[in-house]
């Protein structure tokens, strides 16, 4: 009973996210209750809208693990979306250097590519933070705004598809990649492919990595208390710097996922910041804390944030109202499960004083006679 | 290159180097008070876009600038409001509360853009104002004195800001909660409202910031600011808390600005290097920060919470 009363208040905090979407849906002159109809129908409502919930969800859960590992070392890692940039590009350079290595080299390569892409996008700001003292959320942020620069840039130019200069029309994007690094398709007839497996998996593994492992253990423990984890030892620069290399290699793996496991099979954007990303390196920290901070708990989270953000398409088509309603309501949630934990914090205070008073009664006092 | 360096160009591009800086400064000098006082407001970019939409579709129905500005800060203030009541008195952490604030203002203001709008038209900003005599001095003159009353506005705060924080009491105070809370406290000094006080100000100046970019621009769209308020945060570290330092860091980015823009009209750089060049404030950003945090010390208390000890 105890152990779940800490998710009461994430899931109180999106009931109340909902709540306000549903005013703000009446205020614009939508049915409310037609509105979110509209969105559980889009999440859930077939097979098809299931697959698309969960493709979804993919590259919500890789970025929400990086982003756990990172907050465990007492590191918060905003640079998702630039993380997910790298990732990408790393992948889709390697696929159009080497178009002809066959699917079963080709898809762990690619995975391999957009690990590195991103872990480097990620060991920037930690040793950045480790030996230089930058705050690493002003550096992560900053190397996003880098990311999509550099990004746009290389799909402009270097990286266009042929195809694009010849017919004028310019669209940012790559050719069609080599078929060999497609991720198969789960489910026939639906975007469902290998990339939600191998996003289970990395969280199960990051779970084990953090709780299993000694190189884990020490992220965690600098994250509880740096000062006491120098005298036990540990290297508190390498854990931070560790961390975030990890959680920069996770996002960069939804990079990956994003490019080989779209419908086009290229590397798109439109040009503006999310326009490749679709916000995934900030929703997915959304995902995270909903999960709690822990790996297993951001697999269901993030499977409820891409229903979020798939209902919002239909939410859009049914009601007339802009999907980006569900990117403010993902700030709220944000605030609000930020600001709850003060209590959580105080409810845990309370079992544990209410533990030790029950301690103290059960213990049989002991009688000085003096 | 040589063309570069008429007095025409070099003229017109220090002339706007003040004007791109005057968003930057609005919010950079409003996150100072917050900073100062011990709480990073990393919501700035998500206020200045409610900012911006909010002047922008107030001109655009009533076409009154003033008004607009009033409403900008308006809604500042009440996202302000909610940011101390999220920072202070909840005591949430605030790197990730002011990602929340950031996505809820990028998510609202497309969706009443999108809503309200629909299709961008233009809208008009503040006129030009020449401050007479000085504006005819040659070059100085049509670079400093020819500008909207915004602009002025924004460089006029500067020192109104650094005279509060270092000749008066609210000065005092703020810097005081800001390095030593439970010293504050102790002398009688309320912890919270000055901080209530500096995350409203801020968030209203951050508002105001928001309201110039989208009346100078006389546009908006989604996510018109690109990260400005994210800069505007980074521009208080690099100028080392102080408001100098932090219009010096202003600057430099109105600079960047300015020489980009005039370069691609002038066709000097080719349209995909535009994108290279688009990096160099994040990049110097980041440059900044590894020397700044070498060289300066961040208020003590900045980030941390403030509970009273029972």
């Amino acid at each position: 009973m105890r152990r779940w009363a800490g998710a009461v208040f994430p899931v109180a905090a999106v009931v109340a996210a909902l709540l306000v979407g549903g005013v703000t849906l009446a205020l614009l002159g939508a049915d409310p209750l037609e509105g979110f109809r509209a969105m559980i129908e889009g999440a859930f409502g077939s097979g098809r809208a299931l697959a698309d919930t969960t493709s979804k969800a993919v590259p919500l859960l890789l970025v929400g693990v990086g982003i756990t590992i990172a907050f465990r070392a007492n590191v918060i890692n905003i640079g998702g979306e630039g993380q997910i940039i790298l990732g990408a590009l790393f992948a889709t350079i390697f696929a159009l250097a080497v178009p002809d290595l066959p699917a079963g080299l080709m898809i762990p390569a690619l995975l391999i590519a957009g690990f590195v892409g991103g872990a480097i996008w990620g060991a920037i700001p930690g040793a950045l933070k480790a030996y230089f003292n930058v705050n690493e959320i002003l550096s992560t942020i900053m190397l996003n705004i880098v990311a999509v620069q550099l990004m746009n840039y290389l799909l402009r130019g270097p990286l266009i598809d042929p195809a694009e200069i010849e017919a004028g029309t310019r669209i940012p994007q790559t050719m069609r990649l080599a078929p060999s690094g497609d991720l198969p398709v789960l489910l026939e007839g639906t975007r469902l492919n290998l990339g939600a497996v191998i996003a289970v998996l990395f969280a199960i593994a990051a779970y084990v990595f953090l709780w299993r492992t000694t190189a884990g253990f020490r992220i965690r423990a600098v994250g509880l208390n740096p000062h006491a984890s120098r005298y036990a030892g540990i290297k508190v620069k390498r854990s931070i710097v560790a961390a975030l290399t990890l959680s920069g290699a996770l996002c960069g793996l939804a990079g990956v996922i994003l490019v080989f496991g779209s419908e086009s099979h290229r590397f798109v954007t439109d040009g503006s910041s999310t326009g490749f990303t679709g916000n995934a390196g900030f929703n997915g920290i959304v995902a995270a804390l909903f999960g709690g901070l822990h790996p297993i708990g951001t697999i269901p989270a993030s499977f409820l944030f891409g229903a979020l953000l798939v209902g919002a398409n239909k939410l859009q088509r049914v009601v007339q109202v802009p999907a980006a309603l569900v990117v403010a309501l993902n700030g709220l949630v944000v605030v609000f499960v930020v600001s709850s934990a003060i209590w959580k914090r105080r409810l845990e205070q309370r079992y544990l004083l209410e533990d030790s008073a029950k301690e103290l009664v059960d213990q049989p006092a002991e009688v000085d006679d003096g | 290159m040589a063309e570069f360096f008429t007095t025409a160009i070099i003229v017109s591009t220090v002339a706007s180097t003040f004007r791109f800086a005057t968003s930057y400064l609005y919010a950079a000098i409003g996150e100072t008070f917050g900073q100062r006082s011990g709480v990073l407001n990393l919501g700035v970019d998500g206020i200045m876009l409610l900012g911006a939409f909010g002047a922008y579709y107030t001109v655009l129905k009533s076409g009154n600038l003033w008004l607009a500005l009033a409403v900008a800060a308006a809604i500042g203030m009440l996202m302000g409001l909610a940011m101390a009541y999220a920072s202070v008195t909840l005591q949430a952490e605030q790197g990730i509360s002011g990602i929340g604030f950031y996505l809820f203002g990028l998510g609202l203001s497309d969706l009443l853009f999108q809503k309200l709008v629909g299709t961008p038209l233009p809208i008009d900003g503040f006129p030009n104002l020449r401050i007479p005599l000085l504006a005819d001095i040659p070059i100085v003159g049509e670079m400093l004195f020819d500008h909207s009353i915004i602009v002025y506005g924004a460089f006029l705060l500067v020192p109104v800001a650094a005279f509060v924080l270092n000749r008066t009491t609210v000065g005092l105070n703020i810097r005081a909660v800001g390095e030593n809370p439970e010293a504050a406290d102790t002398l009688g000094v309320s912890v919270a409202k000055v901080r209530y006080f500096t995350v409203i100000l801020g968030s209203t100046l951050a508002g105001i910031g928001g309201a110039a970019l989208a009346t100078e621009l006389g546009i908006f769209q989604q996510n018109l600011t690109a990260g400005q308020g994210f800069i505007a945060v980074a521009l208080v570290y690099f100028g080392a808390w102080r408001p100098l330092g932090v219009m010096f860091g202003a600057l430099l980015y109105g600079f960047v600005a300015a020489v980009v823009l005039q370069l691609k009209t002038l066709g000097v750089i080719p349209l995909g290097a535009s994108d290279l060049a688009a990096m160099l404030p994040a990049l110097i950003t980041i440059l900044a920060l590894v020397v700044a945090v070498q060289r300066e010390r961040q208020p003590a208390a900045l980030t941390k919470p403030y509970e009273r000890g029972e």
